[in-house]
């Protein structure tokens, strides 16, 4: 369950980072991403995914949110 | 371009760990590879932050370095205390030329060094006492400190010393910040765990202690110069810069910064960070408690620099846009009689470099600017985020190491033979007598600073002296030179 902090890059997209991975991944896909509510499966521009329960109402970035590994 | 081709490269590579036992030998082979700009992810082809081998020579350092000695040592009127046994503080002392301005012993203290010269008796007793009575003294010593950090060595962590609650208590007595720092020096693999917990400790005692304050009167204009030791004036060549463009710099972390200055970078409009490996977790932490936007710039050389400055000015105004276009034209003129000087002494020479933090991949650009191409380069204690933003910087084919070891060094510059390497003191001497041409790039050599535009003209001059210095030629004793040279020698005399 790693600690994610997520913050909007300059062209727009959302950065994932990982501090103690030192990953740092755009976010290619949310499941839900709508004004209510923000979350579910999240997939990575290199491929791997994690899983947040949806928040409601979306979170504003940047924000540290904690996430976990989807299989 | 390299003269090496990928082929060639990757035979080298195999070649230099052919010595290595097998276990050794596969996990040094994941610390080196061949750049491929084509890679998005460094994880991929290089591996980092590990720990280093037994029985290699590694060039890290600890996190008691990475914390007092980058991030917190700088911080000239706060005086920070080696909490331990007496060698870590001496050591480190003074030796980074993170220049201040001030009148040290009175009110700066950036190049003294206090310890609390732990003996035996402290490690049986504990040093509790000790340290409480240091911070009494240091307070009626010198009384115009502004505050007091406790950089813990190895020994407190080890023996279990509550220095946070000594930390509080002292703290509340003489009114001032007293912050203490879990560095000991056995956390983590490098130095880059000490700029983590350092930069931890400012967000947890320092970051937050004027939240409430608005006696200082913010501008629309503020920035900050943050991950900027000042080494050899670094920073204030930096600022002449920012100030030019009509920004207000409202604190430098950490060159010449006082503890004032990081109370009030909360207050920034903009964060501008140096050396991201050491201060991005404090810039992180900014942005999502304060909203303070971050970005990267690169003062080395005049096209990086050139690039930074419109990217910061496009956080602003028209005034500040046209302002910068102002100062890349007035600047214009120096750093191309700089080129033009330098340029033709220096063109297609060959570079290596092995640093720490931001170095090996922003002073490419610098070499670049001369016509010279840097063809190796790696970092003591980097992770992958930095190899990601080295990738794009570097040619194709060229050499990428992490925390090289002291045998592969020496076997890739006997091999890549480049004419001038960029790195440490203990690396310098050895380098030298091989009869190549080097700087030590941690201090700049004693010289500086070589950031900025006039900084640009320093390191110019200074690579010019190395290089073309005519020692060089006089490596190889006059007997032991072959006859035919020995001959034309006489006939020319």
């Amino acid at each position: 369950m790693p600690n994610v902090m997520i913050r909007v890059k300059d062209n727009g997209a959302l950065l994932f980072y990982i501090a103690k991975k030192d990953q740092e991944d755009e976010i290619a896909k949310v499941e839900k991403d709508s004004e209510t509510e923000w979350g579910g499966e999240v997939e990575l521009t290199d491929g791997s995914r994690y899983y947040i329960d949806p928040i409601s109402p979306p979170p504003s970035f940047p924000t540290t949110l904690r996430f976990k590994r989807a299989n | 371009m390299s003269d090496l081709t990928r082929e060639e490269t990757e035979a080298l590579i195999q070649e230099v760990l052919e010595v290595y036992p097998e276990n050794a030998k596969k996990d040094r082979a994941k610390h080196l590879t061949v750049n491929d700009q084509e890679v998005e992810q460094s994880k991929k082809c290089i591996t980092s932050n590990r720990k280093s081998l037994p029985g290699v020579m590694t060039i890290r350092g600890c996190a008691y370095a990475g914390s007092k000695g980058v991030v917190w040592g700088p911080i000239k009127d706060m005086i920070h205390i080696s909490h331990g046994p007496g060698g870590c503080g001496q050591y480190s002392r003074a030796g980074r030329r993170n220049y201040y301005v001030g009148t040290t012993g009175i009110n700066t203290f950036g190049t003294m060094n206090f310890t609390s010269d732990f003996q035996e008796k402290d490690i049986v007793f504990g040093g509790d006492k000790k340290l409480s009575k240091i911070m009494t003294e240091i307070e009626q010593l010198f009384p115009l400190n502004k505050g007091i950090t406790v950089q813990s060595e190895c020994p407190i962590g080890l023996i279990g010393d509550d220095i946070e609650a000594v930390s509080k208590k002292t703290s509340a007595e003489i009114e001032k910040p007293v912050v203490p720092v879990r560095c000991e020096g056995f956390r983590g693999v490098s130095q880059s765990l000490g700029h983590h917990i350092a930069n931890d400790a400012v967000r947890d005692w320092v970051l937050h202690n004027r939240d409430g304050d608005t006696s200082f009167e913010a501008t629309d204009y503020d920035v900050t110069i943050i991950g900027d030791y000042n080494i050899g004036g670094d920073a204030w060549s930096s600022r002449t810069l920012l100030e030019e463009m009509g920004l207000r710099v409202i604190a430098q972390w950490s060159g010449d910064g006082t503890l004032a200055e990081m109370e009030n970078t909360p207050k920034a409009k903009l964060n501008l960070l140096h050396c991201y490996r050491s201060m991005n977790y404090i810039s992180r932490h900014m942005e999502e408690k304060y909203g303070i936007p971050w970005m990267e710039y690169n003062f080395f050389g005049p096209t990086k620099i050139e690039e930074s400055l419109r990217k910061i000015a496009a956080f602003f105004d028209e005034t500040i846009q046209a302002n910068t276009e102002k100062v890349i034209e007035k600047y214009k003129l120096e750093y191309e009689a700089v080129i033009v000087k330098y340029r033709p002494r220096l063109e297609g020479k060959r570079v290596m470099l092995y640093v720490g933090g931001l170095r090996p991949r922003h002073i490419i650009g610098a070499y670049e600017d001369l016509g010279m191409e840097v063809v190796g380069t790696g970092y003591e204690f980097a992770h992958n985020d930095d190899y990601d933003r080295t990738i794009k910087e570097m040619g194709n084919a060229t050499l990428i190491y992490d925390d090289v070891t002291g045998y592969e060094f020496e076997e890739f510059v006997k091999k890549v033979k480049p004419d001038l390497i960029g790195s440490g003191i203990k690396e310098k001497y050895i380098f030298q007598k091989m009869g190549i041409p080097f700087r030590q790039m941690h201090s700049w050599d004693y010289s500086g600073p070589y950031h900025g535009y006039d900084g640009f003209a320093i390191f110019a001059r200074d690579m010019d002296m190395t290089l073309n210095n005519p020692c060089w030629n006089k490596i190889q004793a006059p007997w032991l030179k072959g006859e035919e040279e020995a001959e034309a020698a006489a006939a020319g005399a």
